[in-house]
C-alpha cells in the first residue's frame, strides 16, 4: 500500500478540497506551492506524537469484558497482545469472552450496579445508555487520532457524548459487512461482477434466481445480519428512522416507501425461509452452496478456506451497492471499548487500551483475523493485512462507509431501543413476508419508533 | 459460692430458653429463618424492586423517576403489547392443555405393568432432564427453513412438494413453539402423575370390576377424583412456568417473525436489557403477575375444598 493509496483513503474530501482551493490559490498568484506538500500527512511528525502519561497503579489488575471471537485467531491474538502489556507493565488483565450478543446486557447490569469488569468492548450505542457511568477517555481517543491519521467521522459519532467533544468510548473496530457472492453463478448470468448499484443489483439477482440460484439476506430477529442490510437499503433510498433533533420521526417518508417497494424486487429473488433468519443461517445456506448472494462479515470466507475450498474459490466480495441516494449508505456492527468509573485502575485501563490500538498490535490483530475488524483508525486502512486476499480488501471500507444506528438521530436509549426491537427489520419483512403495503408498514414503524422518540 | 450462684443463673437462663424455644411456633420460625432469608433476598427484594421500576422510567445506567402508571397506559396503546399479550395465552393456554391430556394419558399407560416399563420410563423423563438451551438448539436445526430434517423426509417420501417455513411464518412459528413446549413439558406431567396414580387403592378398582364398571367410569369415579388434586397442583406449576417462559423462545425466534412469537418474558427482556428502557420492561414483566396469583389462587381454593 502506497502512500498514494494512503492519501486517497485519508481525503476523497481532501482531494477536492485540494482541487478546490488550488483553483483559488492559482488566481491569487500562489500556484506555486505544492497542494500536496501542504497537506500531505506526515509519517515522521505522526510517529513523533506523544502518548498521554498514564500512572498505572501498583500491581493493576484489569478486568476486559469482550465478546467471544467470531473467527478463532481474534481471540488468540487479542490475549497474545494482553500477555506483551502484561510483560511490559507488570500488570494483570483477566479477560472473559462473552457470546456477543450478551455483552449488551451483562454491561447494562454492570453499569447499572456500579460494579464489574473495569473495562467493556460492546456494541454500537452501548456507552450512550449510560455515559455518566464512564470515564473520559479523551485523551486517549486524541492522542491515537493524532498518531494514526484521525478517526473516521463515524467513530466520532460514537465514541463522543453527544453535542460534546467528550469521548466516552474508543470505537475499537467493526465487523465489517460486505456482499459475499459467487463469482461463477454471476458470470453464468452475464455479469463480470455484482453491479454495485441497486438497480443493476436487483437485475442481477433476479437473473440468479431465475438461474436457481435464490439470494439469501436474512428477516428474523438476526441482531447482526438483518439490522445491517435493512438499514442499508433504507440509508440507500434516502430513508432514515428519525431527524437530526431525535424527535421528529422522519421514517414514513416518500424515500421509504420507495425502499420498500424496491426490497419486494429483492425478496422474489430470496431462498424461502429468510423471515425466520438468524445470524448464522446465511452462513450456513451460502457454505451449503444454496444461495449466490448475501451480505456478512468475512466469517463466510475465513471459514471456507480451510473447510469449504470450492467455495473459497468462487467467493467474492464487494461493498454494498450505492442506491438512489448516490453514496454509500452503511451499517456495520461497531465495537466499543469502555472503562467504567467504578474501576479501581482507571490509569491501567487507558495505557491497557491505548497498547492495543497501537500499530504493532493492532496490526497483528487485524492480519491474524484476515480483517474480520474492519479499522475506526484511518491509518490501518493501509496496513497489509488488507492485501492479503482480494476478499478481504473490501471490508476496509466498511468504516468509512458507514452511517450510525439511529441515524440522523443522536445514538442513546431511544436509538438502542429502536434496534433492540427489530423496527426496521420487522418494517421490511412486514412488506416481504406479512404482505403489508410499504405505506401500511411505514406507518407501523412510525408509531414504534414515536414510542422511543419524543 | 460465687460459682454456685454462676451455676444457678446459668442454669435458669438455659431452663428459660428452652421454655421460650418451645413455645407454639418459635421453634418452627427459627427454624424456616435461613430459608427465608433466602427467599427474601432472592425472591421478595426482586420482586419489589421490579414492581417499584414498572412505576419509574428508569433506563439502564440512569436513575428514572416516578411517573405513575405511565408506563402501564402506555403499554395499553401499543400494538406490540396487545400482540404480546395474545400470544402469551394462547402459547399457554394451548400448551398446557395438550401437555396435560397428552401427560396424562402416557401416565396411564407407563402405570400399566409391561416388560421393559422402567426403561421406558426413565426415557420419557428425557426431554424434561435436557436442559432447556440444549433441546432448543436441537429443535432449532429440526425447524431450520433450509436444512429440516422434517422437510428433508417429507420431500424425500414425497409427500411435500415444498418446504415447510416453521418459523418463518407466523402461525407456524406459533404452533412450532407450542409444539417444542409441549414436548418438554410432557414429562412433567406424566413423571407427577404416575406417582399420583401409585397411591390409588387397587381394592377400589377391584371393587368397581366387581360391579362391572367399565374402564370410562373407573376412570371418571375413581381415578380422576383421586388424582384431581394433584392434577390441578401440577397444573397450576405448569401454567406459571409456561406463562413465564423464556429460554425456548428466544433461541428459537427471538419473539420473531415479525414479533409473532414475543411472550411477556421475551419481551420484556427485550425493551429492558437490550432496549435499556428498565421502567417499561418492567411493566412488561409486571403482566406475568397477576394470571400467576390468580391460578395460584384458584388452585388453592379448590385444594382448600378438596380437604
Amino acid at each position: 500500500m502506497g502512500e498514494k493509496e494512503k492519501r486517497e483513503e485519508r481525503g476523497l474530501s481532501r482531494r477536492d478540497f485540494i482541487k478546490k482551493s488550488a483553483v483559488g490559490l492559482a488566481g491569487a498568484g500562489l500556484a506555486t506551492l505544492s497542494m500536496d506538500s501542504l497537506f500531505q500527512w506526515n509519517p515522521a511528525l505522526a510517529a513523533n506524537v506523544s502518548p498521554p502519561k498514564f500512572k498505572l497503579e501498583k500491581n493493576p489488575v484489569i478486568n476486559v469484558l469482550r465478546w467471544s471471537g467470531f473467527v478463532k485467531s481474534d481471540e488468540e491474538v487479542w490475549n497474545a497482545n494482553t500477555k506483551k502489556w502484561e510483560k511490559e507493565t507488570g500488570g494483570k488483565v483477566i479477560t472473559e469472552y462473552l457470546s456477543w450478543e450478551d455483552v449488551r446486557s451483562k454491561a447494562a447490569m454492570e453499569a447499572s450496579v456500579g460494579a464489574g469488569h473495569d473495562i467493556v468492548l460492546g456494541w454500537y450505542d452501548d456507552p450512550h445508555l449510560y455515559p455518566d457511568k464512564l470515564v473520559d477517555v479523551s485523551d486517549v481517543a486524541t492522542y491515537l487520532g493524532k498518531k494514526y491519521g484521525g478517526w473516521y467521522p463515524v467513530c466520532e459519532v460514537y465514541g463522543k457524548l453527544y453535542g460534546t467533544n467528550k469521548w466516552i468510548a474508543l470505537p475499537i473496530g467493526s465487523a465489517g459487512i460486505c456482499i459475499n457472492y459467487r463469482v461463477s453463478w454471476v458470470k453464468e448470468v452475464g455479469y463480470e461482477k455484482l453491479p454495485s448499484d441497486i438497480e443493476g443489483f436487483i437485475k442481477c439477482c433476479k437473473k440468479l434466481k431465475a438461474k436457481g440460484h435464490p439470494t439469501g439476506f436474512a428477516l428474523g430477529h438476526a441482531v447482526g445480519d438483518a439490522n445491517t442490510w435493512t438499514h442499508w437499503w433504507l440509508w440507500s433510498f434516502g430513508g432514515k428512522a428519525v431527524e437530526k433533533d431525535g424527535k421528529t420521526i422522519a421514517i414514513n417518508s416518500k424515500e421509504t416507501i420507495q425502499a420498500l417497494d424496491a426490497v419486494r424486487e429483492l425478496y422474489e429473488t430470496m431462498i424461502e425461509g429468510v423471515a425466520s433468519w438468524l445470524d448464522p443461517h446465511n452462513n450456513k445456506a451460502f457454505l451449503s452452496g444454496l444461495i449466490s448472494v448475501t451480505s456478512n462479515g468475512n466469517s463466510i470466507f475465513y471459514a471456507s478456506r480451510k473447510r469449504f475450498p470450492e467455495i473459497n474459490k468462487d467467493l467474492m466480495t464487494m461493498n454494498f451497492p450505492v442506491g438512489p441516494v448516490g453514496h454509500p449508505a452503511e451499517l456495520s456492527m461497531i465495537s466499543q471499548a469502555f472503562i467504567f468509573k467504578h474501576t479501581q485502575v482507571p490509569n491501567a485501563a487507558k495505557h491497557y487500551l491505548t497498547f492495543m490500538f497501537e500499530k504493532p498490535q493492532y496490526g497483528k490483530w487485524e492480519s491474524e483475523t484476515w480483517g474480520y475488524i474492519t479499522q475506526t483508525l484511518k491509518d490501518y486502512y493501509s496496513l497489509p493485512a488488507w492485501k492479503k486476499d482480494p476478499r478481504i480488501t473490501p471490508y476496509r471500507e466498511c468504516v468509512k462507509r458507514m452511517l450510525w444506528n439511529g441515524y440522523a438521530g443522536p445514538l442513546g436509549p431511544a436509538s438502542a431501543a429502536a434496534m433492540s426491537e427489530y423496527v426496521i427489520v420487522d418494517m421490511f419483512a412486514d412488506v416481504c413476508v406479512g404482505g403489508k403495503s410499504p405505506k401500511k408498514a411505514a406507518a407501523d414503524a412510525e408509531k414504534k419508533l414515536r414510542k422511543f422518540y419524543h | 459460692m460465687s460459682q454456685e450462684i454462676a451455676s444457678s443463673g446459668w442454669g435458669r437462663f438455659r431452663a428459660s430458653s428452652a421454655d421460650f424455644l418451645h413455645r407454639k411456633g418459635v421453634m418452627g420460625f427459627l427454624f424456616t429463618l435461613p430459608a427465608d432469608i433466602i427467599l427474601l433476598l432472592l425472591l421478595a427484594y426482586p420482586f419489589v424492586l421490579g414492581i417499584w421500576l414498572s412505576f419509574t422510567n428508569t433506563i439502564i445506567g440512569r436513575s428514572g423517576s416516578f411517573v405513575g402508571l405511565s408506563n402501564y397506559i402506555s403499554l395499553f396503546h401499543s400494538n406490540i403489547f396487545w400482540l404480546t399479550a395474545f400470544n402469551t395465552v394462547f402459547y399457554t393456554c394451548v400448551a398446557v392443555f395438550f401437555k396435560l391430556i397428552l401427560g396424562f394419558g402416557l401416565a396411564i399407560i407407563l402405570n400399566q405393568d409391561f416388560k421393559g416399563k422402567g426403561l421406558i420410563r426413565a426415557i420419557v423423563l428425557l426431554p424434561w432432564i435436557v436442559p432447556t438451551a440444549l433441546s432448543a438448539i436441537a429443535f432449532w436445526w429440526i425447524f431450520d427453513s433450509n436444512f429440516s430434517c422434517i422437510n428433508w423426509l417429507l420431500l424425500k417420501i414425497g409427500l411435500l412438494k415444498t418446504p415447510i417455513d416453521f418459523l418463518g411464518n407466523t402461525i407456524n412459528a406459533r404452533l412450532s413453539v407450542v409444539l417444542v413446549n409441549i414436548w418438554r413439558g410432557i414429562p412433567f406431567f406424566t413423571i407427577g402423575l404416575m406417582a399420583g396414580l401409585q397411591t390409588i387403592n387397587q381394592s377400589l378398582y377391584e371393587a368397581a370390576d366387581i360391579d362391572g364398571a367399565t374402564p370410562w367410569v373407573k376412570f371418571k369415579s375413581i381415578t380422576l377424583p383421586l388424582i384431581m388434586p394433584l392434577l390441578s397442583v401440577i397444573t397450576t406449576f405448569s401454567i406459571i412456568w409456561t406463562f413465564a417462559d423464556f429460554q425456548l423462545i428466544w433461541i428459537l425466534t427471538r419473539g420473531g417473525p415479525d414479533n409473532a412469537t414475543h411472550i411477556f418474558g421475551t419481551l420484556s427482556f427485550q425493551r429492558a436489557i437490550a432496549g435499556g428502557h428498565l421502567g417499561e420492561g418492567a411493566a412488561i414483566s409486571a403482566f406475568i403477575f397477576p394470571v400467576l396469583f390468580i391460578s395460584v389462587l384458584i388452585t388453592s381454593k379448590y385444594l382448600k375444598r378438596e380437604n
